[in-house]
């Protein structure tokens, strides 16, 4: 994995989203989820092209449902976008890079 | 892309299920270069490797003696294509153009003046993709509770009552994959019998977790936020009724990815390609259709793979043919 995007746990979640300078993109994921996979490439090449514009941050939801439960999230995989701690984007299955990027272009 | 002129290619194969990547495999090997356009990331059936890559244990592809994961089937046989330097693009079609020849392949753009790719023969491997019940609040509520993938989902449903609509293999399939998490899971089906084969209907009868609400269709589905409820009536008698789950998985069958070809070639009044003689020939001359998109019949990982290498010989023989 891209050492530009990081792991995110139930214990750091906060701390790394509410202190973050500029937006986090979280994705929530599980190692038996097929669309989750496809998308882990997208997201590593968005991670290195938008360096300094965007954080990406991995939750994988089998270890962590605090902060899984707590964003109600019910499908994987599901992308929150957070400024200042607070989701402001919510997409939900697997999208091509183009789409992906669209979506959260507001934040860019 | 601007002025760029299209780059031809002997073989361009659309789509990359079982059937695409055995064309790819056997054109590859024939030495004929093939471009695969494989599609783009998605959580339908639509995307790179098709509808297994929504499953979990295929255990009817030969060769598996304890079966395999669909996505892991996929990986394997995309990276056997590769291996023969088969052309893969993480890309979707956007428009076909079959009356000159070469074909014309538009992707992104479909406005754009000119094709991106000129195909001396095409191979149509679009498969198909999960139908949706078209009911109120689907839309609204698809990733709340409702879902069109077991295996993803599932998991958020541990110790829930969820309902499975559908009475056909995969509606079985995913009604017994769900009983891992699910306490209860109640399948919905709008006839009084299933579709499903013997083997996925004795196992679904013997789960003490499934239960079956026959002749029925499911008009609403209820929940602010998330799923709090599903709207039935019974097909017989009319009544209406309320189902309390929180998870509404839909598995009630699949339609051909067609759209492309639509006024471009002949398809069956069902949407489906028609294929001819047995091989898999279409109405355009140099144009090949396997998989699900011509197969409404079969619809198994391994007659797609068989078509798909069908399509790959009718293909390297009518470029002999045509002494290319």
């Amino acid at each position: 994995m891209s050492e530009k995007i990081e792991t995110l746990t139930d214990a750091t979640f906060d701390e790394h989203v509410k202190s973050s300078d500029v937006p986090v993109l979280v994705d929530f994921w599980a190692e038996w989820c097929g669309p989750c996979k496809m998308i882990s490439p997208v997201l590593e090449e968005i991670a290195e092209e938008q360096a300094g514009k965007i954080k990406i941050g991995k939750l994988n939801i089998d270890d962590n449902l605090d902060v899984t439960r707590r964003f109600d999230v019910m499908s994987i995989p599901t992308l929150i976008l957070f400024k200042d701690g607070e989701p402001q984007v919510r997409l939900i299955g697997a999208k091509p890079k183009g789409a992906l990027l669209e979506e959260i272009s507001a934040y860019l | 892309m601007p002025d760029a002129s299209p780059e031809r290619r002997k073989v361009v194969i659309v789509g990359s299920g079982p059937a695409g990547l055995t064309a790819a495999l056997y054109t590859a090997r024939a030495q004929l270069q093939p471009l695969v356009i494989e599609g783009e990331p998605s959580s339908t059936s639509d995307q790179p490797g098709g509808q297994l890559m929504l499953t979990t244990d295929v255990e009817n592809y030969p060769g598996f003696v304890d079966g395999v994961m669909g996505p892991d089937l996929m990986g394997m046989m995309r990276a056997q294509a590769l291996r023969f330097d088969a052309e893969l693009r993480t890309a979707k079609v956007s428009r076909l153009d079959l009356t000159p020849w070469p074909f014309e392949v538009w992707v992104g753009d479909p406005e754009a003046d000119q094709p991106t790719f000129r195909a001396d023969t095409l191979i149509i491997a679009t498969g198909a993709r999960s139908l949706m019940l078209g009911c109120p609040n689907e839309d609204r509520l698809l990733g709340y509770g409702v879902s069109t993938c077991a295996t993803c989902d599932g998991f958020f449903f541990r110790g829930q009552h969820i309902a499975v609509a559908g009475g056909g293999d995969s509606a079985m399939e995913e009604a017994n994959f769900l009983t891992r998490f699910a306490d209860k899971v109640t399948v919905i089906h709008r006839r009084d019998q299933l579709r499903a084969s013997k083997i996925m209907q004795e196992r679904a009868f013997a789960n003490p977790k499934i239960e079956f609400r026959w002749n029925s269709v499911i008009t609403d589905i209820m929940g602010d936020t998330k799923v709090a409820g599903l709207g039935l009536q019974d097909t017989v008698t009319g009544e209406a009724s309320q189902l309390d789950v929180t998870g509404l998985f839909v598995a009630i069958g699949h339609e051909p990815n067609s759209s492309l070809l639509k006024g471009q070639l002949e398809l069956q009044d069902n949407g489906y390609v028609r294929t001819f003689d047995g091989t898999t020939r279409t109405s355009v001359d140099g144009v090949f259709a396997c998989g699900d998109v011509q197969d409404d019949y079969y619809r198994q990982a391994v007659t797609s793979a068989g078509s798909g290498c069908m399509a790959a010989i009718d293909a390297e023989r009518w470029l002999e043919m045509k002494g290319e």
